[in-house]
């Protein structure tokens, strides 16, 4: 690495992380940013570090790809928390960062004694960040929760899946009922930060991943609480108060395009005329007058005077429209239907896989896919990179997420702590 | 204390991916000045007077989305196609800590308040652009709104059933998530410019935070080439990484009416197969998660055989004696007014607006215990604060504000 390499906007920032699974991706994105985030995992690891998928399927605590991504950029120490050497050496760890981010049961930092009250005695300006499925107080706060069950309860699921409703709701893939708590973490964190300045003292920060799902689902949410209506789920579309058009359509190539909004105004049908001739395609589409009739109207056809029947014509020209983009989806590559309608104006887009993501032109030429370098594997794999460009404070680093205790003496010796006692504490199994 | 009081924003952000991100430093105690132009009424953001609406009025300050959005921020309006509008802009951004926008990429700079426009007026300013595909790269000038991020970024392609269509989020998830982003960009820049005095341009791109949100299948096919686009995949209702079997969503006794239950281990389903009745005898296949990963077709339909005779409260209730995570997929009335977890949060305030009246909107999921959130007051109405904004902060005479008014500036 580059001594002169920028950090990053939090440099400077120490976090120490005690996580199982719900937010290790707030600690991750506080590492993106530049913050050192130590990762205080169990002396046998993190229990994550089992999680598939493996490299090469081969099960290793060094080898879990999820332990990889959530990880990146982080250190690890190894410690037995539940020893009473342990805990003392938390509560110096604790004396040294800026923030304690955890994503433990309600009950559990007081049952060890490391709950706020007392990691506050030791440093008045800490702010520790508890990431639960319901809050710390609530009245389900020890439930047991995974990602699918907070997706579902939390509304999200509801809006998701089929037109056909006998199919079940669906969970959106990837874990993003912990991945929303998390950003909401990052949110606090960030703020309790700008917010210390000023107080002089640091903070508990209370993060409820159920509360954090049930904000985060648009018109669901607002329709109830506005209008009391009931949005009902669409295939590939906004869940709906009423009904609207299929806007998922097969390409040529059997990818699928997101057609966003047809045409709705006179040089949006000119263009899509224009299309449909450089394509060869108007022999094809008996309706092309249509779109030729739309494109002398003036402004936007409106939408309310075509559904009450005010506007035949305009209901003709619209239908066209639509007509001729799905032609055009179904003659064309997705990749072809995509840049094409871009190109003229038209919002839509290719339904991606995420690995063809990371070989786009798009983010290759943006820098977005990001080569990290195992040196133990003599390998290197990319990684999904960096969403912001801070131009003034760019994230430089490349670190692969840790091995096991990687950094524990190193973490120690910054701490205070001599060679001398980490060896104690070595041959008494606490650290690992 | 309000955590952010020092804080001025010149926010030029709409619809919800970038309105929803000045919001939440709002609610903190951040000065945000939303900008809206007075020609056409601030139509810009679509969400402007649209639909749901409180009763039966209807107009351009009704809107519910909007007030949802836009929550404890200053409404002013300002014409910049008239140079004593750009002028008045340049003092405004003299004073504020950050300018905000998410138009489409390069409209600020055609504008004239690109970020070396805004340096000069304030050295240490953070601009804040948040767009679909950020401010370089070929599909730069691309439009896109939140389900348009979804599909090319992998998040659409990554939800739904087998032999189905994706079935994506049913909703702008990364438009709540790219304002989640904005959010962070803003005061990950506040905290570098506290600690080195500099400002900067940070430039979002929404594909690029939603395609981070789908790691570990970028990863399984750059370390292992095995791609999400293969046969039988997705389906995410089921979990791989870690597996865990029996895990989705299952019919109840009622009309689409779901239930969503997860065994994440042997003991799990141990207590679980206590409750589910058998005449065959289970499958000795089910004994390990191996054995119940690969069966999970029978086991899928063994369990729906149990929930399908039961209500919905029941089967969560019986799930829950045995601590196996559980949640009926509610229903918006289920989860907002039913919800003994969400109103003991606060979850749902009412704020006051001033044409709406009292409306309940979106609480925040963080509790600080030294400085929390606020939400009272509406989404400001057209120019509601222009005499505040341009008499107190730019002092402005009243005379002034009648003439800029009459010239249509705001």
């Amino acid at each position: 690495m580059n001594d002169a390499a920028s950090v990053g906007p939090l440099e400077g920032i120490k976090v120490l992380e005690y996580t199982g699974e719900i937010a290790p991706w707030a600690g991750k994105i506080l590492a993106e940013l530049g913050a050192d985030v130590i990762r205080v995992e169990p002396i046998d690891g993190s229990h994550t570090r089992w999680y598939e998928p493996f490299l090469a399927d081969t099960p290793h605590p060094e080898k879990s790809l999820f332990f990889w991504h959530y990880n990146l950029r982080k250190r690890s120490i190894a410690l037995d928390i539940n020893s009473e050497s342990g805990k003392k050496i938390f509560l110096k760890l604790i004396s040294d960062v800026d923030v304690l981010l955890e994503d433990q049961t309600p009950g559990h930092m007081l049952e060890l004694g490391l709950d706020y009250p007392q990691l506050a005695a030791v440093n008045s300006d800490l702010i520790h960040a508890a990431v639960t499925p319901f809050g710390q107080n609530g009245p389900r706060s020890k439930d047991p929760a995974v990602d699918l069950t907070i997706l579902a309860g939390a509304g999200p699921a509801w809006s998701c899946g089929y037109d056909d409703h006998k199919l079940p709701p669906v969970r959106g893939g990837g874990g993003q009922g912990y991945h929303t708590a998390s950003h909401w973490a990052v949110i606090g964190i960030l703020t309790a930060i700008i917010a210390r300045k000023e107080l002089g003292k640091g903070q508990y920060i209370d993060v409820n991943a159920h509360a954090a799902s049930n904000v985060s689902t648009e018109a669901a949410s607002y329709s109830w609480l506005v209008a009391e209506q009931t949005v009902q789920r669409q295939t590939g579309r906004h869940a709906g108060v009423r009904p609207s058009s299929p806007t998922q359509v097969k390409a040529a190539d059997g990818r699928w395009i997101n057609s966003g909004v047809p045409a709705r105004q006179g040089k949006d049908f000119q263009k899509t005329y224009d299309w449909l001739a450089e394509a060869g395609l108007l022999e094809e589409f008996p309706e092309a007058p249509l779109l030729q009739l739309g494109a002398t109207r003036d402004g936007f056809l409106n939408l309310g005077a075509i559904s009450s029947g005010e506007d035949p014509e305009g209901a003709e020209i619209f239908a066209a429209g639509r007509a001729a983009m799905v032609l055009l989806i179904k003659s064309l590559s997705a990749y072809e239907y995509f840049t094409g309608a871009q190109q003229r104006g038209f919002q839509c887009g290719i339904i991606y896989s995420p690995e063809e993501v990371v070989q786009d032109v798009h983010f290759i030429d943006r820098g977005f896919p990001l080569e990290i370098h195992h040196p133990e594997l003599n390998q290197s794999f990319i990684y999904p990179g960096v969403p912001y460009k801070f131009l003034g404070s760019p994230c430089e680093i490349k670190r692969r997420p840790p091995l096991l205790g990687e950094h524990t003496v190193e973490v120690l010796l910054e701490t205070g702590y001599t060679p001398e006692n980490i060896e104690v504490f070595q041959s008494e199994n606490i650290l690992g | 204390m309000e955590a952010l009081k020092n804080l001025r924003i010149c926010d030029f952000t709409g619809q919800l991916a970038g309105a929803g991100a000045t919001r939440h430093l709002a609610a903190f105690g951040a000065e945000v000045i939303r900008i809206e132009d007075p020609v056409n009424e601030g139509r810009w953001d679509i969400l402007r007077g649209n639909a749901p609406f409180v009763d039966d009025r209807r107009g351009i300050e009704l809107g519910g989305a909007f007030n949802n959005h836009n929550v404890e921020k200053k409404a002013i309006t300002l014409n910049l196609r008239t140079d004593e509008g750009k002028e008045i802009l340049r003092r405004l951004v003299e004073k504020s800590d950050v300018v905000s926008e998410n138009f489409s990429s390069g409209v600020m700079d055609r504008l004239g308040f690109g970020y070396e426009a805004l340096k000069k007026l304030r050295q240490d300013i953070i601009y804040v652009s948040n767009s679909g595909f950020g401010a370089s790269g070929p599909y730069q000038p691309y439009k896109t709104w939140g389900p348009i991020v979804q599909a090319v970024s992998g998040l659409t392609f990554s939800s739904g059933l087998p032999d189905q269509p994706s079935a994506g989020w049913g909703y702008s998830f990364m438009d709540h998530t790219g304002g989640y982003y904005m959010c962070i960009s803003i005061l990950a820049a506040l905290i570098y410019r506290s600690s080195t005095g500099n400002g900067q341009w940070v430039d979002l791109a929404c594909t690029e935070a939603a395609a981070t949100l789908t790691g570990p299948s970028i990863l399984d096919w750059s370390v292992n080439k095995r791609p999400t686009r293969r046969d039988g995949e997705p389906n995410s209702n089921r979990n791989a990484w870690p597996k865990m079997a029996p895990h989705g969503i299952f019919p109840t006794n009622n009309i689409d009416t779901w239930i969503s239950l997860a065994c994440r281990n042997d003991d799990d389903w141990t207590q679980l197969r206590g409750l589910i009745d058998d005449p065959a005898g289970f499958d000795s296949n089910y004994d390990t998660i191996e054995g119940r990963y690969a069966h999970q077709d029978s086991l899928e339909e063994l369990v729906s055989s149990w929930t399908l005779v039961n209500s919905q409260n029941d089967l969560a209730s019986q799930l829950t004696s045995i601590n196996i995570p559980n949640a009926p997929v509610r229903n918006p009335q289920q989860r907002i007014d039913q919800d003994e977890n969400t109103a003991d949060w606060g979850l749902w305030p009412t704020v006051e607006h001033t044409q709406m009246g009292s409306v309940r909107v979106d609480g925040l999921p963080v509790h600080l215990s030294e400085t929390d959130w606020q939400l009272e007051r509406g989404a400001g109405c057209l120019g509601e604060h222009n005499d505040e904004v341009y008499g107190e902060l730019l002092g402005f005479s009243s005379t002034k504000l009648k003439d800029l008014k009459s010239q249509g500036v705001i």
